[in-house]
């Protein structure tokens, strides 16, 4: 018997032209790790609703077809009658916390169920141990770092001892060796316990080793699912080894990199021993809107110290950006990149430091009003949304323009570059998360502003939308702007940035061009890179551009 | 005596509290009013623990201070001036026949400011009691007493128990966005520019929270027999009907006496029976269940004693209770109402102290204050 059982699951929101999910039918057997893929948008957050009856029991909406979980019917069980049988973890675990502390959180499940208590102390710290989160016992859950609080997310559903485990894009916030962390923690559940997991996530790569089954959800609803060498074939979502795989024509296709280097010994013998370090290189400078950007200094900031409180999140950093470049900030969530960020556009709190933004001697940016500042360093928050409160995009445009003293139409302009064909009627929040990411970056440029910073702008993007948002970032870099972007993403810096600063504890313990930084480092290294080492080859395009008549 | 250091019931200390509570309600002696203030101050300093809840007592202390203040602007103002020592002579308006209860302005004497300024003190001490009870009570704790019949509204409010802190968390984080976009707008339209991400913000988290505690079996119930499905909910609807009615009947002096007091008692009965009923099919249970031991009888009693002390003091010599204004001189001590009031302090020495978070390392703690602050 199969632990999840959808026949002929159709979903329909209230509202909606067309109907989210069409004529599922999936069978997921006991044990087994199924993948979740597809675009943003496809459906694959309802897909997993339905497994626990939230959809539509809690979302709402009209479900045909029959859902079954080892015997139970969600027609007929809400979500709370399936919480002894699923455990639902969501992509931010702090928003679904309902207690205070980690003990409290991992009970609380147990609880509703009213097991005994004694049952309940056993279970607690056999999960504990499980997870190696024992340590943080009476930790407050606000005080936790990113993994950690995932760690407790999936321990405290695992505490009712569900069968069937849903992950909505369990590290999507977390750097990667968080990531991996968690990544760790749920390969242990399948193995040791037989738990079924279901797991969507739009990193691919981090999880496509461990699948028993790819579920590929389609923009039209459709879904079609089987073993995941054969699904990666012609997925429209498919990460660099797989990329590889397809081009090189290795048959049965690679997953992991173990995989992939095993079949790519030809290749590497194959590839000139050059390092492809001047791919990576800054382009010449075209002549951008500013006449006066010319390759030098676009930003320098000495020894930055931010403190909040009694905690030293920068602790001094000097940092230089060159126009025309694409720089990463990367390192542990926690690091002080996002800190750093905001301190240096002039906007956050500096403690002490000096920041100086365009050819020397520069302008203090903290000494410029809100419009002046923007004009000189734009900033993409965490949350971009933030920036968002009209109406409709057409109204943000406009607004955009007046605020900037722009000609009218140019805020809509940049964005038609950036993500052509973006309603302008729609609502902000109605946009997918990659042309709401292109409509505050549209806004932010309006200013025409020398230097960007954007804090983490590839969360929740997919491959496509990844792929607009490079084209956009090389594109400033080529009109001669500086732009430094905070990210988790390996493969997007590999493929974007000509630079890389590795933060730790506020510190910068790494600087320098791409491919010498993260070749160096097992947990920043892209795929390919780890395929190709000892070469310095970090993307399947510099492969392909290195050997044009194709694979050997 | 060796105690472990454990979290004492907040029923306990909701109990004490409004014993103290009751005890300042029955006094207007400054004497007394300001040593009730320092136990609840002692007790907390000695026994709150770390959460935001706890650090919030200073606010209640605040609010108490504006309470004063506001009473005496106001006395000043249109206040009934009475006594004979003038201490301030501010003109009077005189006022119209028709508003002749209204007094604007006239000379302040120290017997009427003093009246105003230890009516003031008490309403003050009870606001600090309430703050007290909060800082020392989780409040997230207490919900866990919440009638199990009623899931839908206790949902609401561990929501709302939540989403305080986020909101001031997501004012703070749009406002700082707006200055990203160089957006210097104030007035109604700031307003509108911070309230709609914000209202957005905690409507989305709120939306995930309820759904994650549905999905962890929050309000799961147990297989019931319709029968006693009807039967729950023709009690709870009939109930209330009954308390509606009586409430009707104990307020309009025309309509029979039977419908008065008998059918809200009835109702009353028949909501309870209903919610209990409705609350069996409800089961959960208590990891670590906040015992109720020895301290917390002790700190309980401590706030009855007090209560009782003062209510009989008060009924025995009801002029001692008071601050005496006409003529003006100092307040006594009245004995069994001192030692009442010192009574309420003992749950400071006689409780296990709170447990301790362990300090958390730095590298752990920056990224919510990275997030939370100035990220």
């Amino acid at each position: 018997m199969s632990a999840v059982l959808l026949e002929g699951v159709s979903v329909t929101y209230p509202g909606a032209e067309r109907p989210t999910l069409v004529g599922v039918d999936l069978a997921v057997d006991e044990g087994e790790l199924a993948l979740v893929v597809g675009r943003t948008g496809s459906g694959k957050s309802t897909l997993l609703g339905v497994v626990n009856g939230t959809v539509p029991h809690f979302s709402g909406g009209l479900l045909n077809g029959r859902v079954v979980v080892h015997g139970r019917d969600t027609r007929t069980h809400r979500p709370r009658d399936l919480a002894d049988l699923v455990g639902v973890v969501g992509q931010d675990p702090i928003a679904g916390f309902v207690t205070d502390t980690v003990e409290e959180e991992l009970a609380y499940a147990m609880e509703q169920l009213a097991l005994p208590a004694p049952v309940m102390r056993k279970r607690v710290e056999e999960t504990l141990d499980v997870l190696g989160i024992a340590d943080l016992r009476d930790a407050p859950l606000r005080e936790l770092s990113g993994g950690q609080q995932q760690r407790v997310a999936i321990g405290s559903v695992l505490t009712a001892h569900p069968r069937v485990l849903v992950l909505d894009e369990p590290t999507s916030a977390l750097d990667p060796t968080g990531a991996e962390e968690v990544l760790a923690a749920i390969t242990r559940l399948v193995h040791d316990l037989a738990v079924t997991v279901l797991v969507a996530e739009h990193r691919v790569e981090r999880v496509l080793q461990y699948a028993d089954r790819v579920v590929h959800v389609g923009t039209d609803g459709r879904v079609t699912d089987g073993l995941p060498a054969e699904m990666m074939l012609t997925s429209d979502v498919a990460p660099p080894v797989v990329e590889l795989g397809r081009w090189a024509g290795w048959r049965p296709l690679p997953l992991s990199v173990r995989d992939a280097r095993r079949a790519g010994v030809r290749l590497r013998e194959a590839l000139p021993d050059a390092s492809p370090t001047d791919l990576s290189a800054p382009r010449p400078v075209a002549a951008g809107r500013g006449a006066d950007r010319s390759v030098g200094t676009a930003l320098s900031a000495r020894g930055v110290v931010v403190r909040h409180g009694d905690v030293v999140a920068v602790a001094g950093v000097d940092l230089d950006l060159r126009a025309g470049e694409v720089a990463a900030l990367m390192g542990r969530n926690g690091a002080g990149k996002s800190s750093l960020l905001w301190a240096v556009q002039g906007s956050g709190r500096l403690t002490s430091g000096r920041v100086r933004v365009g050819a020397a001697p520069g302008r203090d940016p903290r000494s410029m009003d809100a419009r002046t500042r923007r004009a000189a360093v734009g900033l993409v928050p965490q949350t971009a949304s933030d920036l968002l409160y009209l109406e409709t995009v057409a109204a943000e445009c406009d607004q955009a323009d007046r605020e900037s003293s722009a000609p009218t139409g140019s805020c809509s302009a940049l964005l038609e570059r950036i993500a052509p064909g973006t309603s302008r009627t729609l609502h902000p929040r109605d946009l997918s998360e990659g042309q709401r990411l292109a409509l505050v970056l549209a806004v932010q440029l309006t200013a025409d502003p020398p230097v960007l910073l954007l804090d983490e702008p590839t969360r929740g993007l997919d491959y496509t939308a990844k792929r607009g948002l490079r084209q956009a970032v090389q594109e400033l870099a080529g009109q001669g702007r500086a732009v430094l972007l905070s990210t988790h993403d390996v493969e997007f810096v590999a493929e974007t940035a000509h630079r890389v600063v590795v933060m730790a504890a506020g510190e910068v313990v790494a600087d320098g061009p791409t491919s010498e930084v993260v070749v160096s480092s097992p947990a920043f290294a892209p795929q390919v890179a780890k395929v190709t080492s000892p070469g310095h080859w970090l993307t399947v395009d510099q492969v392909r551009a290195a050997l044009p008549a194709g694979a050997p | 005596m060796t105690r472990v250091p454990r979290s004492v019931h907040p029923g306990a200390w909701w109990a004490w509290a409004l014993g103290l509570a009751t005890a300042a309600s029955t006094t207007t002696n400054p004497l007394l009013l300001g040593l009730l203030l320092a136990v609840a101050c002692l007790v907390v300093a000695a026994r709150r623990g770390t959460s935001p809840w706890a650090r919030a007592f200073r606010l209640y202390l605040w609010l108490g201070a504006a309470i004063v203040v506001v009473r005496v602007v106001l006395h000043v103002l249109v206040g009934l001036k009475l006594g004979t020592v003038a201490l301030l002579p501010v003109p009077a308006l005189i006022m119209p026949s028709w508003a002749a209860g209204i007094q604007i302005g006239g000379t302040v004497y120290l017997e009427g400011l003093v009246g105003a300024v230890t009516l003031a003190l008490r309403l003050a001490v009870l606001v600090v009691c309430i703050g007290a009870a909060n800082a020392l009570a989780n409040p997230k704790r207490l919900l866990r007493a919440f009638p199990a019949a009623l899931a839908e509204i206790g949902t609401a409010v561990v929501i709302s128990v939540t989403a305080a802190p986020q909101l001031a968390e997501s004012v703070q984080r749009v406002i700082r966005a707006r200055r990203l976009r160089g957006d210097s707008a104030t007035g109604l339209r700031a307003v509108r520019q911070v309230a709609l991400p914000v209202l957005q913000d905690t409507l989305d988290r709120s939306l995930l929270l309820a759904s994650a505690m549905d999905s962890r079996g929050y309000g799961h119930r147990v297989d019931q027999a319709p029968s006693a499905r009807r039967t729950t909910a023709t009690l709870t609807l009939g109930g209330l009907l009954g308390a509606c009615l009586g409430l009707y009947g104990l307020l309009d002096t025309t309509s029979p006496v039977w419908l008065g007091v008998p059918v809200l008692v009835l109702g009353l009965v028949l909501a309870v029976a209903g919610l209990w009923l409705g609350g069996r099919a409800v089961q959960r249970s208590s990891y670590r269940p906040d015992p109720w031991a020895l301290p917390e009888w002790t700190t309980a009693a401590a706030g009855a004693v007090t209560a009782g002390c003062l209510l009989v003091q008060a009924r025995l010599d009801p002029v001692a209770m008071t601050m005496p204004i006409e003529p003006l001189s100092a307040p006594a001590l009245p004995l069994l109402a001192l030692l009442g009031v010192l009574v309420g302090a003992l749950p400071a020495v006689l409780t296990p102290e709170p447990p301790r978070s362990p300090a958390r390392k730095a590298v752990s703690r920056a990224p919510t204050l990275a997030k939370g602050g100035a990220a």
